[in-house]
């Protein structure tokens, strides 16, 4: 049952529904009524991307057809999700990393229009490699998205991923990511950042297999008008996953009183001698930091901008390729001075 | 002459609880003025009034600055006017770093004021410069404000906001409290430095310690809401001999 599946078959009856524990927050069964047409073949240029110039090769999926078929191995790569017009459309791409390895991969979803889209990606990280996956997640208002990543690490893997969205009708970021233990690592960072009636699901499930496994994972949201932010995250570590090191943070900041978060980090432990840890708040900007700032000469918007960027900076900052790095910021900076 | 600061007839309250009551006070250019007091008197709330904090209703009375009426204004207009508070417990900025939020308060502070943004080198020029007088890390400010700051720490940080900012009006809100005597001398000795004909300075203190190190003109006893009485120097001298119990019974 998922979102492709009822694009694929055409059958309503596919579609996740608030009946599901894990899609309860983010009911697709009881938003579409009727599945849009296939999407048609896109028509025209599609303009740049945000990661362009980054890096080479840029890999493009156009309203679910795959453009070219570069292989993506090592390096620094952009893949990008394109939608256009009002379709429905599913796509699935497979990325391996080979042994040793070390791959950027910087994935866009750019949408214009009001599709409904699932993309699926499966990543393979070989024993003793690195991935870094950045996603940003720029949709329009009125976009229904779903994007699932399922992971597989080997022994001494190194994974790290940032996704960073602002959300759209109603769109779920899901990464799934089997944790051999081993000295392999994982970093699960998040930034939602919603305006107007804008929804986002982060939902990550870690499942840590074998013993001496590393898990790390820090998501900040931003929510003002009406949006509605939802974090799951889930670490199960499994019987004999002994030495599991697994820490979760999520922390969301209400700007409006129509705003909502809904969060729900859950641990299951069946384990001996594991570290894990999970941090969860929903709050308001502190109003004495905020007056402190404005005593000092900051004008109040200005004070209230500072300290929002400043609260998803930590975020931002863990990305490691530099380069990207600053496009995630420029992106937030400017998603930030629309969000009220 | 008019008085750089002026406050008649002061009243305020914070969740309906009358906490200044028919306060006045006149505080010339050029004069460091001491403000003490016994614990819940008042003192903190005159200081949260002056800068404009929320939560804090003024039911009567004015304040005005340089004849312009203060409570008007947001608490940014102020800073911009030159009115600069240390705050009794300085808060914590996560994410922002001491340089970063300095500057940004300035350059705020400067287009307020329809004056040029400071320049790059000539702010790290000026900030070294004022950090060094008061012994403070360079490195320190690449931190984020406050952050993991010890309390005498986070006390100097006031100083040298004070010291770039440059206010015509410096409120110190108990800022001596959780300082050792070298930490206390470093804080007075910049204090003192910014003593000028042009800027005034009120003193917010329980103890009469501070004062020995930063010389009021004069001292007011701020009690049930108002001030009770004026005088010169002695008169810390006197209430730290003997107290404010005489000050105690006076009628709110």
């Amino acid at each position: 049952m998922s979102l492709a599946r009822a694009i694929e078959t055409g059958d309503l009856a596919e579609l996740p529904s608030r009946r599901d524990e894990d899609w309860r927050w983010t009911d697709l069964r009881g938003l579409i009524r009727t599945l849009p047409a296939r999407s048609t073949a896109v028509e025209g240029g599609v303009g740049a991307g945000p990661f362009d110039g980054l890096a080479t090769p840029v890999d493009q999926v156009l309203n679910g057809r795959a453009e070219r078929a570069d292989p993506i191995e090592a390096g620094v790569a952009a893949l990008r999700w394109i939608s256009r017009g009002d379709g429905a459309h599913a796509a699935r791409k497979t990325i391996r990393v080979g042994k040793g390895e070390t791959l950027v991969l910087l994935e866009s979803y750019e949408g214009l229009g009001d599709h409904v889209a699932e993309f699926d990606l499966v990543l393979d990280v070989a024993e003793g490699a690195a991935l870094e996956r950045i996603v940003l997640v720029d949709e329009p208002a009125a976009a229904v998205l779903v994007s699932r990543a399922d992971v597989t690490l080997a022994p001494r893997a190194r994974f790290a991923q940032t996704v960073l969205t602002s959300g759209a009708r109603r769109q779920r970021i899901e990464t799934r990511v089997a944790h051999p233990g081993g000295g392999a690592s994982a970093r699960l960072d998040g930034v939602y950042l919603l305006e107007d009636q804008r929804h986002a699901d982060i939902t990550t499930v870690v499942t840590h297999a074998g013993a001496g496994g590393v898990t790390d994972q820090l998501t900040k949201g931003v929510v003002g008008g009406q949006g509605r932010g939802v974090f799951q995250g889930r670490i199960v570590v499994e019987p004999g996953a002994d030495q599991t090191d697994a820490r979760m943070g999520h922390h969301a900041l209400l700007l409006s009183d129509r705003a909502e978060v809904d969060a729900k980090p859950e641990l299951e432990i069946f384990a001996d001698d594991v570290a894990c840890a999970h941090g969860n708040t929903v709050g308001a900007l502190d109003e004495e930091a905020l007056f402190y700032a404005e005593q000092r000469g900051i004008p109040e918007a200005a004070a209230r901008a500072m300290l929002t960027e400043a609260f998803v900076a930590e975020v931002v900052d863990r990305i490691e390729h530099e380069g990207a790095r600053d496009v995630a910021r420029a992106w937030v900076a400017a998603r930030l001075r629309d969000t009220r | 002459m008019t008085p750089m600061l002026s406050i008649k007839n002061l009243s305020a309250e914070i969740d309906g609880k009358t906490i200044l009551n028919g306060l006045s006070l006149d505080l010339p250019a050029g004069e460091v003025h001491a403000i003490m007091g016994p614990n819940g008197a008042g003192k903190s709330t005159l200081s949260y009034v002056l800068t404009g904090r929320q939560g804090y209703e003024v039911t009567g009375g004015s304040v005005t600055l340089y004849g312009e009426d203060l409570l008007a204004l947001t608490p940014s207009e102020r800073a911009a006017k030159g009115l600069f508070l240390s705050f009794q417990y300085p808060l914590e900025i996560p994410g922002v770093p001491a340089l970063t939020f300095l500057r940004t308060a300035l350059n705020a502070q400067h287009k307020a004021r329809g004056e040029a943004e400071i320049a790059a080198p000539a702010f790290l020029k000026l900030i070294r410069e004022k950090a060094a007088a008061l012994k403070i890390d360079f490195e320190m400010l690449r931190r984020a404000l406050n952050v993991g700051f010890s309390g005498g720490e986070k006390k100097r940080m006031e100083i040298l906001q004070m010291a770039v900012l440059a206010p015509k009006l410096a409120i110190l809100d108990e800022t001596d409290s959780g300082l050792d005597i070298d930490a206390l001398r470093i804080v007075a000795e910049g204090v003192n430095a910014m003593r000028a004909p042009d800027r005034a300075m009120l003193v917010i203190t329980h103890y009469q310690r501070l004062l020995d190190h930063i010389r009021p003109d004069r001292v007011h006893v701020l009690a049930a809401g108002r001030i009770v009485a004026s005088g010169g120097p002695e008169l810390a001298h006197e209430l730290e001999r003997e107290g404010y119990d005489k000050y105690a019974g006076v009628p709110a």
